[in-house]
């Protein structure tokens, strides 16, 4: 009997908890969908507002705010120092980051076993080529690298900044791929990397760097998730590093793949890739006069035809000027799978095209200083001169270019691109 | 499209050239004119526009001119439009094309957000072929300790933008104004703070909404301490370094000209510190855009001084406006050197702050305009 009065009872809290679940899945609904920057900015705010938004309708908090915290580092000065230092006019780094894994397949393909004696040797051959630091301000390393000695017993560190060249570090560990089945990737390292960079500076490092990779071409990539995401590391990272007394190159690199988009596409994506990333790197306190920039120029894709040094600079420039505030002192273009070649002839037809640009416009060349450099060594004791006399010749090309005043010929002229498949090894691997 | 917006853009940030702002709502000016003691009435608003438009050889230093929407349509009392009269000088004319403050929803006291967005592609088109080569929109922002919040920063950022997509698709270049409000106790570094705060998010605001850079102008307050910071004012070079440093560190190259509001400086102040900027940037070197102004107030307040005691004397009023914009070309080229007889303004240590600039949460009085769509419905504004 009592039954008649529990049922409807029951149906009413039914209807109720359904009611309830409706609300609480329209409210979050939107989280499945791709989050707009701005809307991801709200939601940010939404979670620092000091009073918790119930779902019962109550009256809303008024305000929605949080003070804005400027992050000045005590390594400010120092920072702003070191970053022009590296920047100056005429002056490149010499990228020789690659993890073991990577290092490995270099050294394997002229021969060489991947042993750590090996990859010591090879590195004591760039470091020690005289008269180096005329053209390099600045040479990135691995970890290993970092505490390497010459045969001599000479801390690498020591020998390059000897040369005037400050040592610089790799601390990404590496890319992850990311789900959605596109091989679009984030990069990892912020775990203990503020105790890492303290360490690191220890022992010499002045500067730090961190890729990111976006990739584009793809239909669906790049994705907002993957550009926000990769943002994020890149702006975490750089403010870590100030902390600690690193200057951070910030690298998110629109990588050179295959597919026929066309060079102004490039550009798009890396105009949108920037802006997120000035954007984080403002919100997060990073002093920009204490970063350098290491970016991609825009090229077509690899199943395009090649564009000539004058498109590449006038499209380049004109993204880097809508996209990066002056007060950066310094734009490192990495060579990607560029030829030695094409990388010199860009670089000084990107100085040709914006003499007056506000920042330097220069290099973070790997393989655009390594490949015929690592070739002509070949492992052999009997060609480390003529392979350290290469390096300094591509290194002089290159600075020649980043100052404008590359006239040829080039030291290594009609090489073709220098590709590999997509490097996600990092510190440790 | 987009060159001939980069064009113009370039053209009215050209070398030691700057804007008169002149687009003071009917409310707004009326204040001015009613406390000089002049009627506001729409023939006086008309012959004291005349007085500036008409002077001659204003084109040497005033590249462009924001009118108010009763304005664009104005003559001289000979019969001749004034967007002609001005054409003639080489003088570009401008349309404030936003529709005044409102409260912010959800937001701090005293946030505002800007009105305008409905019905202005409509209204920008009006507006070009009545002659019209640039706009302009204004958004303000409080600073407390707590303040801006996210909300009102990221709501006039999108806002903003939104205007300037719409201006450059019907062929107006939009000049970009996120005012941080000088009103408050806070000191100039956290003026610096906020005002990078706030263009980083309007530059990617624009971004988002696909504002080509090359034809926009932005037009941002000088970082100065708060108008009740302890401490006062300070000098000219504190000034020039706190702006030239902030603009570096958010503003792209790209963007040809800032153009700087005067806010509550006085005329000889805001001249003093254009020019302190200009040499500042050439000091530090590496600043790409025109560093100019934009001035409203400080092109104005001696001018309608004169003008207000005599209505006669209008040769000695365009002499004066002439003056004033000549000096402040000056400053813009960092040239500028006190003449023997000092800075033209004849009201110095008179602040030119008024209070009502920000949302007071009271409507000013008698300031009621018809909205652009001309619906005959009236809009309040505190602008």
């Amino acid at each position: 009997h009592s039954a008649h009065l529990y049922t409807p009872i029951l149906l009413v809290l039914i209807a109720v908890k359904i009611h309830q679940n409706k609300r609480y899945r329209l409210r979050y609904s939107n989280r499945a969908r791709p989050i707009t920057m701005q809307a991801q900015m709200q939601f940010r705010s939404a979670r620092t507002a000091s009073c918790v938004r119930a779902s019962s309708g109550r009256a809303q908090p008024k305000v929605l705010c949080r003070a804005f915290n400027s992050m000045e580092s005590p390594f400010a000065e120092e920072l702003k120092k070191n970053a022009a230092y590296i920047a100056q006019k005429g002056k490149g780094i010499l990228a020789s980051d690659e993890s073991n894994a990577t290092t490995g397949k270099r050294l394997q393909s002229v021969g060489v076993d991947n042993t750590e004696e090996n990859r010591r040797d090879w590195r004591e051959l760039l470091y020690t080529a005289p008269g180096l630091g005329q053209y390099v301000s600045g040479a990135i390393m691995f970890e290993e690298t970092l505490y390497q000695k010459a045969r001599n017993g000479s801390q690498f560190v020591d020998i390059l900044l000897a040369q005037g060249i400050y040592p610089g570090i790799k601390v990404d560990t590496g890319l992850q791929v990311l789900p959605g089945g596109k091989g679009e990737t984030t990069t990892q390292g912020l775990d203990n990397l503020a105790d890492r960079c303290k360490a690191y500076r220890k022992q010499g490092a002045k500067f730090a760097k961190w890729r990111a990779v976006i990739k584009i071409g793809e239909a669906g990539c790049p994705s907002t998730t993957a550009i926000l995401e990769n943002a994020h590391g890149l702006a975490r990272y750089a403010q870590i590093c100030q902390e600690n007394g690193l200057v951070p190159i910030v690298e998110p690199e629109v990588t050179l793949g295959p597919g026929d988009y066309s060079i102004d596409e490039t550009a798009f994506w890396s105009e949108r890739v920037y802006s997120h990333v000035m954007r984080l790197l403002n919100e997060y306190g990073v002093i920009l006069e204490g970063i350098l920039l290491k970016p991609n120029m825009c090229l077509p894709g690899l199943d395009a035809p090649v564009a000539n040094p004058e498109e590449v600079a006038r499209v380049t420039v004109r993204t880097m000027m809508r996209s990066i505030p002056p007060a950066v002192p310094g734009i490192h273009f990495l060579s990607g799978g560029m030829s030695e070649e094409e990388a010199t002839l860009n670089l000084q037809a990107l100085n040709d095209e914006a003499p007056n640009a506000p920042w330097a416009l220069t290099f973070s060349y790997g393989r655009a200083l390594q490949a015929t450099t690592l070739k002509t060594w070949a492992g052999k004791e009997s060609n480390w001169a003529a392979a350290q006399d290469i390096l300094v010749k591509l290194a002089k090309a290159n600075s020649e270019a980043a100052a404008g005043k590359f006239k040829g010929p080039h030291p290594v002229p009609g090489g073709g691109r220098i590709l590999q498949a997509l490097r996600t090894g990092g510190s440790g691997k | 499209m987009a060159a001939d917006l980069a064009s113009v853009a370039a053209k009215l940030a050209a070398p030691g050239k700057g804007l008169l702002a002149s687009d003071e709502s009917t409310g707004t000016i009326g204040k001015r004119l009613e406390k000089a003691g002049l009627p506001n009435t729409k023939d006086i608003r008309r012959a004291y526009r005349e007085l500036y438009y008409t002077t001659p050889g204003i084109g040497q230093y005033i590249s462009g001119v924001i009118m108010f929407k009763e304005t664009l349509y104005q003559s001289t009392a000979a019969g001749r439009r004034f967007v002609d009269v001005l054409a003639d000088e080489g003088v570009m004319a401008g349309i404030k094309v936003d529709e005044g403050l409102a409260p912010l929803p959800g937001g701090g006291e005293g946030e505002t957000y800007t009105k305008g967005l409905e019905g202005l592609e409509a209204a920008c088109r009006e507006y070009v072929m009545a002659g019209a080569k640039f706009a302009k929109w204004r958004a303000t922002l409080k600073v407390t300790d707590s303040l801006p919040s996210d909300l009102a920063v990221e709501r006039n950022a999108e806002d903003l933008a939104r205007y300037a997509k719409v201006c450059q698709e019907c062929g107006l270049v939009p000049v970009v104004e996120p005012e941080i409000l000088i009103d408050g106790a806070h000191s100039q570094t956290r003026f610096g703070v906020v005002t990078e705060r706030v263009l980083g998010a309007t530059v990617a605001a624009l971004w988002r909404q696909g504002v080509a850079l090359e034809g926009c102008l932005l037009k941002p307050q000088m970082v100065i301490p708060g108008a009740e910071a302890e401490g006062g004012k300070v000098a000219a070079e504190e000034v020039a370094s706190h702006t030239v440093a902030a603009l570096r560190r958010v503003v792209p190259p790209a963007v040809p000209g800032i153009m700087f509001l005067s806010g509550g400086q006085t005329e000889e102040e805001a001249t003093i510190n254009l020019d302190a900027i200009n040499k500042e940037a050439r000091v530090v070197g590496r600043c790409p855009w025109a560093l100019s102004f934009s001035f409203g107030r400080a092109l104005q307040a001696s001018v309608l001084k004169l003008w207000s005691s005599d209505q006669t004397r209008v040769a000695e009023a365009q002499q004066l406006a002439l003056a004033l914009a000549q000096v402040n070309s000056e400053a813009a080229l960092g040239q500028y050197t006190a003449a023997a007889g000092g800075h033209p303004s004849t009201l110095s240590g008179d602040s030119l702050r008024e209070n009502f600039r920000g949302w007071s949460g009271q409507a000013p009085a008698g300031g009621a305009v018809p909205s652009p769509g001309g619906s005959g419905e009236e809009v309040l504004m505190a602008h």
